[in-house]
C-alpha cells in the first residue's frame, strides 16, 4: 500500500488546495513552494475555484496497471481560470462530444483504489458545468 | 402537561444551505424486467439513478456539501460537525465523513462520523446536528445522507433501488433559509430488511415492508409531531415521506390527509429510485427549490429496524436568493443517461474484472 | 571542414554494436547486452575500456533489476571495472553516453564502454505501461491514469488545433520511418507503408493512431569511446569524433511545460550543442531524432530549428526528411519503425550516426554524410540529450 504517497496530497488532491506567489501572485498548482514564474519562496496557499478549460484531451483505452477498470477513459490538459494548466480525466462525460476550449469544473471522484482490500484514492477530475439555476 | 415528545433545541435551528447530488446515468425498469424476464405488468414503472464508474457515497457526498456550501455562503472551517447517513460506505472501517471533511475544508476543527440506520440515517445525522447547534455547542453542523443503494440482482429492490442524496448544513435559525422548527422520532425494534456486516446485498423478511414496519412509523412520527406543534395537513404547503417505491409515500400521505398536489414536487422516485439514506432528503431539496418563503413543510423518513423521523420546517426569505447559488435537484434529474443492464452491472461492480 | 586542433582532448568512437530490435524472448538483458557489446569491442580489441556505464530505464520495474552496471560488467568480462547505470527515461543513452563524454573530458580516464539495454517483454499489456507510465510525474500524472501515449496524444491534438494542420499531417513520420526501416535488417518492422494504411490504422490514444505510436521492444547498442591518444595504431575503422554533447532538461509533467508545445530541452540543448561544436543547422547532414510518437518528430524539428513553430509537420510532407532530402531524419527507421527500445534509443542512434559518417549505412546511406546529430528526449522531453558527431582524421 501507498499510504504516505496519496494521503501527504489529500488537500490538493481532493479540492485544488495550491499556492499563490507573495511576489509576483502567480498561482501554483500543484503547489512547489517556489514560483516557477519568479523563482521566489510561495508558500501561502491559495484554493482555486476549480473552473477551467480544455487545452486538449485524449482517450486512454489502453490503460496502465491500476486503472483497467476504468478504461476507456479521457484525460485532459486543463488551463484552470487562475492561469496553471493541470493534467486530469474527465469524467460525466457520457457520449458528450469533447472540444478545445470547452469549459469544466472540478468533482472529487475516485481516482483508483489498490485492489479490494486497499485504500480508495480520491481526487480531482473535471467535467462539463453543470449549470447551476 | 402532557409528557413533552417533541425535540426542540434550546435556540432555534435552521438550514444555512442544502445541496442535492444525483448521479447522471439510468437503469430504467423495464431494463431489469427485460433481463429477468419478469412480468412488467405488475412491475414498478420509472428508472433509478446509477452512480457512474468513479462515484460512491463519498464523491456523492463532496459534491451535494459543496452544493450546501454554496448556497451557505460560509467559511467550512466553522463546521463543527460532518456527519454522513448512509447504507453504503465505501468502507467498514474508515469514515466517510473524514473525507468529506476534508475535500470541503472543514478539518480539523469538526466533529466526523459516519451514521448508520438503515434509510434514516441522514435524517438521524439531520436531528443529531439540530441538537449540536441548537445547544449551542456549535455553529454549524452539517449532515448528509447519501447512498448508492444496494439490491440483489434479480430481487424487487433491483428496479428501484437508487444513487443519490442530499447535504444539510444547519445553523442558526436567523441565518437559514428554512427553519426547523421541531422534530420527533419514532422507533421500534421491527426486522422488515437487513444486511448482515459483510454481506453484499440486503434481506427483506417478506414481512412487516407495509406494515408494522414503514405505514405504522411513518403515521406515528407524522401523526405525533403534528399534534405536538397543533398543526394539521392542510397547514403544510408540501410533505415529503420517504420513498421506497411510488406507491407508499403516496397512499401514507393520502391516509395521513394529505393531497396529492402536497407530496408531488418532493416525490423523485419515478425518476431516481430509491435512494435509501438519501431518499428523503432529496425529496427535501426538490421542495426547497421550488418553495416560497413561509411556505411549511412536512418531512418524515422511515429507516428499516425501524423507525421514523418527522420535522416541521418553515422556509424564510433567505431562500429565494440563496437557492440560485448551485444546482437544483430537477437540474440533476434531466442530466440524464440513459444505460442498459449490462453497463448497470459493470458501474455497480457486479462484473467481476479478476 | 578544418577544425583548429587545441588542448581541449578529442573525444573518439572506435567501436559500435547493435542488435536486432524486436520480441526476443529467448534473451535476457545480460545477453542483448553482451552482443552489442561484443561487437563494439571487436572493432578495437586492444582498448579494454577503464569505466562502464549502462543507460537503461525499466529493468528496475520490468525486470526488478537494479544495479545493471556492475550486474552487466561481470556478465560481458569487465568485472572490476568502475560501472554505474545511468537513467533519464527515453533519454538514459544520450545521458550515459554525455557522462562518458565528462568522464573522458576530465581525463581521469582514457576509454569508455557505453551500452544502452532494455529488456521489454517479459512483461505484458497494462503492467509494461504501468512501468511507462513511472516516466511521467507519478503524483500529479500517472495517478490520473496518463501514459506517454496519453502526453503524446495531448500534445498532437493541440498541435493540430493550434496550427490548424489537418488530421494526417503527421503521416509522413510514419512513412519516412518505415521506408528507411525496410532496408534496416536489425530494424523491427522492415516493411514500407501506404498512405492509406496510416489514414485507416486503429486509433491507440485519439489522434494517435498505430502508426504513429513506435513499438517499445527488446534491444541493445554499444559504442566504445576513447581519448584521442588512446586510439590504437592499427585501428582500421574510419573514425567519428563527438563534436558535441549537451543535455538539458525542463518539467516532467505536461501541465508544467509553460508551452508544452515546445519541447524547451530540447531547444537548449541543441544551442549548447552547436555552441560547442561551433557549428549551426546548415551544417547538420542528418537528425537521428526521437520519433517515439510521430508528434515528437514534428516538436523535435521545431526545437532544433529546422522549421518554424508549427511548420515541423510540413517537412514531413514535402519529403525533406527523406534520406535525400534536405534534413534526414531516422535513417535507419527511427523509433517507429526500428523499433523504441527506451534507455537504449539514445545510443542506437549515435551508433547508427557513426554509421552514416563511416559511409557503413548500405542502402541507409545518405549521401556525403560528414556531420550528424543525435537527440533523444525523456518522455516528451523533460530530458532532451543532443551529440553531433563528426568525422576524425588525424592519422
Amino acid at each position: 500500500m501507498e499510504l504516505s504517497q496519496h494521503w501527504r496530497l489529500k488537500q490538493q488532491r481532493y479540492s485544488l488546495v495550491g499556492e499563490i506567489c507573495p511576489y509576483c501572485e502567480g498561482k501554483i498548482f500543484p503547489p512547489r513552494d517556489i514560483c516557477p514564474d519568479c523563482g521566489n519562496e510561495a508558500k501561502t496557499t491559495f484554493q482555486f475555484n476549480g473552473k477551467g478549460e480544455i487545452y486538449s484531451f485524449t482517450t486512454v483505452r489502453q490503460a496502465p496497471a491500476g486503472h483497467e477498470e476504468n478504461a476507456p477513459y479521457t484525460l485532459a490538459l486543463v488551463r484552470l481560470e487562475e492561469g496553471p494548466m493541470v493534467a486530469a480525466q474527465l469524467t460525466d462525460l457520457d457520449d458528450q462530444a469533447v472540444e478545445i476550449g470547452m469549459p469544466v469544473e472540478m468533482v472529487t471522484r475516485k481516482l483508483r483504489s489498490e485492489g479490494e482490500r486497499g485504500l480508495l484514492i480520491y481526487g480531482y477530475k473535471f467535467r462539463p458545468i453543470l449549470k447551476a439555476a | 402537561m402532557q409528557e413533552n415528545k417533541i425535540l426542540r433545541p434550546i435556540r432555534k435551528v435552521g438550514i444555512v444551505g442544502y445541496g442535492a447530488y444525483i448521479p447522471r446515468y439510468r437503469l430504467p425498469a423495464r431494463e431489469v424486467a427485460r433481463v429477468w424476464k419478469a412480468d412488467t405488468s405488475g412491475e414498478p414503472s420509472g428508472e433509478k439513478a446509477v452512480a457512474g464508474l468513479d462515484e460512491d457515497v463519498i464523491t456523492m457526498s463532496i459534491e451535494a456539501a459543496r452544493n450546501a456550501l454554496a448556497r451557505a455562503m460560509i467559511d467550512p472551517a466553522k463546521i463543527r460537525a460532518v456527519w454522513v447517513g448512509s447504507e453504503s460506505h465505501p468502507s467498514a472501517v474508515k469514515p466517510t465523513s473524514t473525507v468529506v471533511a476534508e475535500a470541503i475544508g472543514a478539518v480539523p476543527n469538526t466533529q466526523a462520523a459516519d451514521w448508520e440506520f438503515a434509510c434514516k440515517a441522514g435524517t438521524e445525522a439531520m436531528q443529531a446536528a439540530i441538537g449540536f447547534v441548537g445547544s449551542g455547542m456549535a455553529a454549524y453542523a452539517l449532515s448528509i445522507g447519501m447512498d448508492t443503494a444496494q439490491g440483489r440482482p434479480g430481487d424487487a429492490l433491483e428496479y428501484t433501488a437508487g444513487a443519490g442524496g442530499a447535504a444539510y448544513l444547519l445553523g442558526p435559525a436567523e441565518e437559514s433559509l428554512a427553519i426547523i422548527e421541531a422534530s420527533y422520532s419514532f422507533t421500534t425494534d421491527t426486522p422488515d430488511f437487513f444486511r448482515r456486516a459483510n454481506e453484499k446485498y440486503p434481506e427483506h423478511g417478506e414481512r412487516f415492508t407495509g406494515e408494522p414496519a414503514y405505514f405504522k412509523h411513518i403515521s406515528a412520527a407524522a401523526q405525533e409531531l403534528m399534534r405536538a406543534t397543533e398543526t394539521k395537513p392542510e397547514d403544510y404547503t408540501y410533505a415529503v415521506f420517504h420513498q421506497p417505491n411510488d406507491k407508499f409515500p403516496k397512499r401514507v400521505a393520502s391516509s395521513l390527509g394529505f393531497k396529492p398536489d402536497q407530496i408531488e414536487a418532493g416525490l423523485l422516485v419515478p425518476w431516481i429510485g430509491n435512494t435509501y439514506a438519501g431518499s428523503a432528503l432529496v425529496g427535501l431539496t426538490a421542495v426547497l427549490d421550488v418553495a416560497e418563503p413561509g411556505d411549511k413543510i412536512l418531512l418524515v423518513s422511515y429507516g428499516s429496524g425501524a423507525g421514523s423521523d418527522a420535522f416541521t420546517i418553515q422556509t424564510t426569505e433567505e431562500l429565494i436568493k440563496r437557492r440560485k447559488q448551485a444546482p437544483s435537484t430537477q437540474e440533476y434529474i434531466q442530466r440524464r443517461t440513459e444505460i442498459d443492464y449490462a453497463t448497470y452491472s459493470r458501474y455497480r461492480g457486479k462484473l467481476s474484472m479478476k | 571542414m578544418s577544425k583548429k586542433m587545441n588542448s581541449t582532448r578529442e573525444i573518439i568512437i572506435l567501436g559500435v554494436g547493435m542488435t536486432p530490435l524486436g520480441e526476443h524472448w529467448d534473451l535476457s538483458i545480460r545477453e542483448l547486452a553482451l552482443e552489442a557489446i561484443s561487437a563494439a569491442r571487436a572493432e578495437a580489441p586492444q582498448v579494454r575500456p577503464e569505466a562502464f556505464y549502462v543507460a537503461n530505464m525499466l529493468a528496475p520495474a520490468l525486470s526488478r533489476q537494479s544495479q545493471l552496471g556492475a550486474l552487466l560488467a561481470d556478465f560481458v568480462g569487465l568485472r572490476g571495472i568502475e560501472a554505474m547505470t545511468v537513467e533519464a527515461a527515453g533519454a538514459s543513452g544520450g545521458a550515459a553516453l554525455r557522462q562518458a563524454y565528462l568522464a573522458l573530458k576530465s581525463g581521469m580516464i582514457q576509454s569508455v564502454l557505453v551500452v544502452g539495454a532494455e529488456k521489454v517483454t517479459d512483461r505484458v499489456g497494462s503492467e509494461v505501461d504501468a512501468a511507462l507510465a513511472t516516466m511521467t510525474d507519478t503524483d500529479y500524472e500517472a495517478i490520473q491514469g496518463i501514459t506517454p501515449t496519453a502526453q503524446a496524444a495531448l500534445l498532437m491534438r493541440r498541435y493540430l488545433h493550434e496550427y490548424h494542420a489537418p488530421q494526417d499531417a503527421l503521416a509522413g513520420f510514419s512513412l519516412n520511418a518505415h521506408a528507411n526501416g525496410a532496408s534496416n535488417p536489425l530494424a523491427m518492422f522492415q516493411k514500407a507503408i501506404r498512405p492509406e494504411q496510416y489514414s485507416k490504422a486503429p486509433m491507440v490514444s485519439d489522434p494517435i493512431n498505430m502508426f504513429d505510436a513506435s513499438p517499445i521492444v527488446d534491444g541493445a547498442a554499444a559504442i566504445l569511446l576513447a581519448c584521442r591518444d588512446t586510439i590504437p595504431a592499427n585501428h582500421d575503422h574510419p573514425l567519428v569524433k563527438i563534436a558535441a554533447s549537451a543535455m538539458s532538461s525542463t518539467a516532467v509533467a505536461l501541465h508544467d511545460q509553460p508551452d508544452p508545445l515546445v519541447i524547451s530541452s530540447a531547444v537548449s540543448s541543441v544551442q549548447k550543442a552547436f555552441e560547442q561544436a561551433k557549428l549551426s543547422l546548415e551544417d547538420i547532414d542528418l537528425f537521428e531524432l526521437h520519433d517515439s510518437f510521430s508528434i515528437m518528430a514534428a516538436l523535435s524539428l521545431e526545437a532544433a530549428g529546422f522549421a518554424s513553430k508549427g511548420e515541423g509537420w510540413k517537412l514531413a510532407a514535402d519529403g525533406a526528411i527523406a534520406l535525400d532530402g534536405k534534413i534526414p531524419i531516422c535513417t535507419f527507421g527511427g523509433s517507429k519503425a526500428r523499433g523504441e527500445a527506451g534507455g537504449a534509443t539514445g545510443v542506437m542512434q549515435v551508433v547508427e550516426v557513426v554509421r552514416q559518417l563511416q559511409a557503413l549505412a548500405g542502402k541507409n546511406q545518405v549521401s556525403n554524410a560528414k556531420i550528424g546529430m543525435a537527440q533523444c528526449l525523456g518522455g516528451i522531453g523533460a530530458t532532451a540529450v543532443t551529440h553531433i558527431l563528426t568525422h576524425f582524421k588525424d592519422h
